[in-house]
């Protein structure tokens, strides 16, 4: 089926004329930019209600299928919703692991009963999902996972811990990687993969306080938690495969995900518009040559970086070192976010030292935390120093 | 409105087909051998390789067909240069190609035609500009009487020993003018050549004055002022896809280096204080990359508008700084060894300061960005 220019140009009109007129007012609190934000209750009832409306308006789960609650359209519908929220800039769709994750897993391999038990809840926000992959002895070594899961009767029973679970205190449901044989020879092969309540006892979400003084991270521990056998996604031992397959979905609408604005990108435009009427030396900071070069550099990377997505794509401009951009985009991209952000502060003189909190602050703060915030992503998801090592090991070849 | 603005990149088959042929000619013809046994002659250039070449049509490639060209504009030149610079092939290729598209853009289509077409035949060209070492400079000393007397010096005028054609930037009539000088129209001596740092580059300083230009052999008015602001912006993104070739090269030869160099027991390359900055160059030669490509998708025929300079501009201030990074790594990384003349590494870091200093270096470009992006 063939879907016409004027059907996506009249189905835009639609989503935006949506957005526009349902966009919520500002709260008075500091909305999250992420779902690892996400830190009291007010924030998650706020945000929930939001994924619910969009969900209820049909803009979310456009592709998923309608028996689940999903939209059963083509996936084109939900990547104009998409860009026309990040344009109008509402708040994020938050459940983003059920969204992003667990939900295109369960479409692409749960049975009938756990496609029909889990994807609606995910959409609706009624069930807030948390993932349970790393670990505090093995922040980056993901295949080394420790917490054990051992078969008894008709349940798993859990023991260990997990580290840095979003919103571990609020999600109903956790993907969770568990060792169920630690004996394998391979230590990827003693891995399984399940969808475990977290409302049960012996499971307890404790939550870590932020470098930024809020919270959004749990640190979970299960205490011989019993958790139904039949939360075993595939077979024992195909943990690790069925983790890997999870995080190919983590690029949005196309790659099977739900879509919804997942996260508010902070750009190097936020900035130039929001520091125009800061001075140095007197005169506008626009002005000063010295940050009109750190500026220009700025820029740069970003490009620099918005290009190398488009060359990726070209194949004769792709011979040496192929996949080196994909593979390295992660930890440019979130460098470069790291030192945009700092320099944000940087600009706004002795303002520059005052934190969410201060009356005075600028934007309540919001560059200070931002900026606090921007080492959970050169951090998780395999530290820049890692990723570096797997640059340099995969693609240039260098020994280990 | 971004200030990230226009990403547009696209690469055509013809550009394709061209990078290949071109890899291939410059890997096969110019080994490092090769490279280093035009080091002390003084063209700094093989001729009869230059005549194959010329004969694989690239010293025409942006010329029009009327003129005996292909008629693929400059987008297809650089891949050419690309691969030129991976080999550090110096030929006078970027330096003829400059003078065509200044005598091109400031004279219109027919005018130059005869000059034009020698060009794509095989006639090495080049622009006679600076008078000074500032490239922001705009001042032009050298003098075009009514005459058609020239008089004046310039300096640092790009492959002058080689060139057949001279494309000589002066005041004529209060404005500027450009002045087509055969190589036998200059006095003997005139030509005084550099001592580079870059010993696969050839430059000198030509004295003009005396020469008589006849007037079909002047172009002036209004064309000539923005073709020559044309000229500094395709200078600057040839020097940047030269530069990002040998910036590719360079890395090459590093990451050969670290798999093979043993310090300690272990292969140096396993050490992560070689490692990381290694990847730092590579996503920093990814990047020259992209935005050479992306300046030669916004360079057409007809005047760069704005877009077109801030990629070429972005394109230069981050290639010949990402070559200096790696020339600079690359005698760093081989040690001892690399502190010597034998070791490959000084012809890049040679070849990263001499790129640096053409068309205007990384700061020239960014404090024109500032403008261009932020005012």
């Amino acid at each position: 089926m063939s879907i016409s220019e004027q059907e996506l140009n009249d189905f835009r009109a639609q989503v935006s004329a949506w957005m526009r007129d349902n966009q919520p007012a500002d709260p008075g609190f500091l909305l999250p930019q992420t779902f690892m934000e996400v830190g009291d209750e007010r924030q998650l009832e706020f945000l929930r209600e939001w994924q619910h409306k969009v969900w209820s308006a049909g803009y979310l789960g456009m592709a998923w299928p309608k028996q689940y609650g999903g939209g059963g359209m083509p996936r084109v519908f939900q990547a104009i919703a998409d860009q026309e929220m990040r344009r109008h800039g509402v708040p994020i769709c938050f459940n983003v692991i059920g969204l992003g994750w667990a939900g295109p897993l369960i479409i692409d391999i749960g049975t009938e009963a756990v496609k029909a038990r889990y994807l609606k809840g995910i959409l609706s926000a009624e069930d807030i999902w948390c993932q349970g992959f790393s670990e505090p002895d093995h922040g980056s070594d993901l295949g080394n996972a420790q917490t054990r899961a051992v078969r008894d009767g008709d349940e798993y029973v859990i023991n260990g811990q997990k580290i840095w679970t979003t919103m571990g205190n609020f999600a109903k449901y956790m993907i969770l990687l568990a060792r169920t044989n630690p004996d394998a020879a391979r230590k990827y092969d003693g891995l399984s993969y399940f969808l475990a309540p977290m409302h049960v006892p012996g499971i307890e979400a404790r939550p870590i306080r932020k470098i930024t003084g809020e919270y959004g991270f749990t640190e979970t521990f299960f205490t011989d938690a019993r958790i139904p056998a039949d939360c075993l996604m595939g077979e024992e031992g195909q943990g690790w495969k069925i983790a890997m397959q999870t995080l190919q979905y983590e690029r949005g609408a196309e790659a099977g995900a739900a879509g919804g604005l997942m996260m508010v990108r902070v750009t190097i435009d936020d900035l130039v518009e929001q520091i125009r009427d800061l001075c140095r030396d007197g005169e506008p900071v626009l002005q000063d040559p010295v940050m009109r070069d750190q500026l220009v550099r700025l820029i740069m990377e970003e490009k620099a970086l918005a290009l190398g997505d488009k060359r990726a794509h070209i194949a004769a401009l792709t011979t040496d070192y192929p996949h080196s951009l994909p593979l390295s985009h992660k930890l440019r991209g979130t460098e470069m976010s790291r030192r945009m952000r700092q320099f944000a502060i940087n600009l706004q003189g002795a303002a520059g030292a005052l934190y969410v909190g201060d009356g005075q602050a600028r934007q309540g703060g919001f560059w200070q935390r931002a900026y606090f915030n921007s080492f959970s992503a050169t951090i998780g998801g395999g530290t820049s120093q890692v990723q570096t090592n797997i640059v340099a090991e995969h693609i240039l070849g260098l020994p280990k | 409105m971004s200030v990230i603005g226009n990403t547009a990149l696209s690469f055509s088959e013809e550009q394709a087909m061209l990078l290949d042929v071109a890899r291939e000619f410059c890997k096969n013809k110019s080994p490092i051998a090769v490279v280093r046994s035009q080091l002390e002659t003084d063209s700094g250039y093989d001729p009869a390789l230059w005549d194959e070449m010329v004969g694989l049509g690239w010293a025409g490639i942006a010329l029009p067909e009327a003129c005996g060209g292909s008629g693929m504009g400059v987008a297809t030149v650089v891949p050419v240069v690309e691969a030129m610079g991976r080999a550090m092939l110096g030929t006078p290729l970027v330096s003829t190609t400059l003078a065509a598209q200044l005598l091109l853009r400031a004279a219109g289509a027919g005018r130059m035609d005869a000059a034009l077409a020698a060009i794509a035949a095989g006639a090495t060209a080049t622009v006679a500009l600076l008078e000074n070492a500032d490239w922001g400079d705009t001042r032009i000393g050298c003098t075009l009487g009514a005459d058609g007397a020239l008089g004046g010096s310039k300096r640092f005028v790009a492959d002058a020993a080689a060139a057949r054609l001279f494309v000589v930037v002066a005041h004529y009539r209060g404005a500027p003018a450009l002045a087509l000088v055969r190589a036998e129209q200059l006095a003997g001596g005139a030509i005084v050549p550099d001592t580079l740092i870059d010993q696969t580059k050839r430059s000198a300083s030509v004295d003009f004055s005396g020469v008589v230009v006849a007037d079909e052999n002047i172009i002036a008015g209004e064309g000539v002022v923005a073709a020559l602001r044309d000229l500094h912006l395709l200078g600057a993104l040839l020097t940047a896809a030269e530069a990002t070739g040998s910036a590719g090269r360079c890395l090459d030869t590093i990451v050969d280096y670290l798999k093979t160099r043993k310090q300690f027991g272990k292969l140096i390359g396993s050490y992560q204080a070689l490692k990381h900055p290694t990847v730092d160059i590579l996503t920093a030669v990814d990047s020259a990359r992209s935005f050479i490509y992306h300046a030669a998708t916004l360079v057409g025929e007809g005047p760069l508008d704005k877009d077109a300079e801030i990629a070429c501009r972005m394109a230069k201030a981050h290639a010949t700084d990402t070559l200096l990074y790696a020339g600079d790594r690359a005698v760093q990384f081989h040690g001892g060894m690399g502190f010597t003349y034998e070791c490959d590494a000084q012809l890049y870091i040679r070849r990263a300061q001499w790129s640096q200093q053409q068309y205007g270096d990384a700061q020239h470009h960014r404090k024109r960005l500032a403008s261009l992006l932020l005012d």
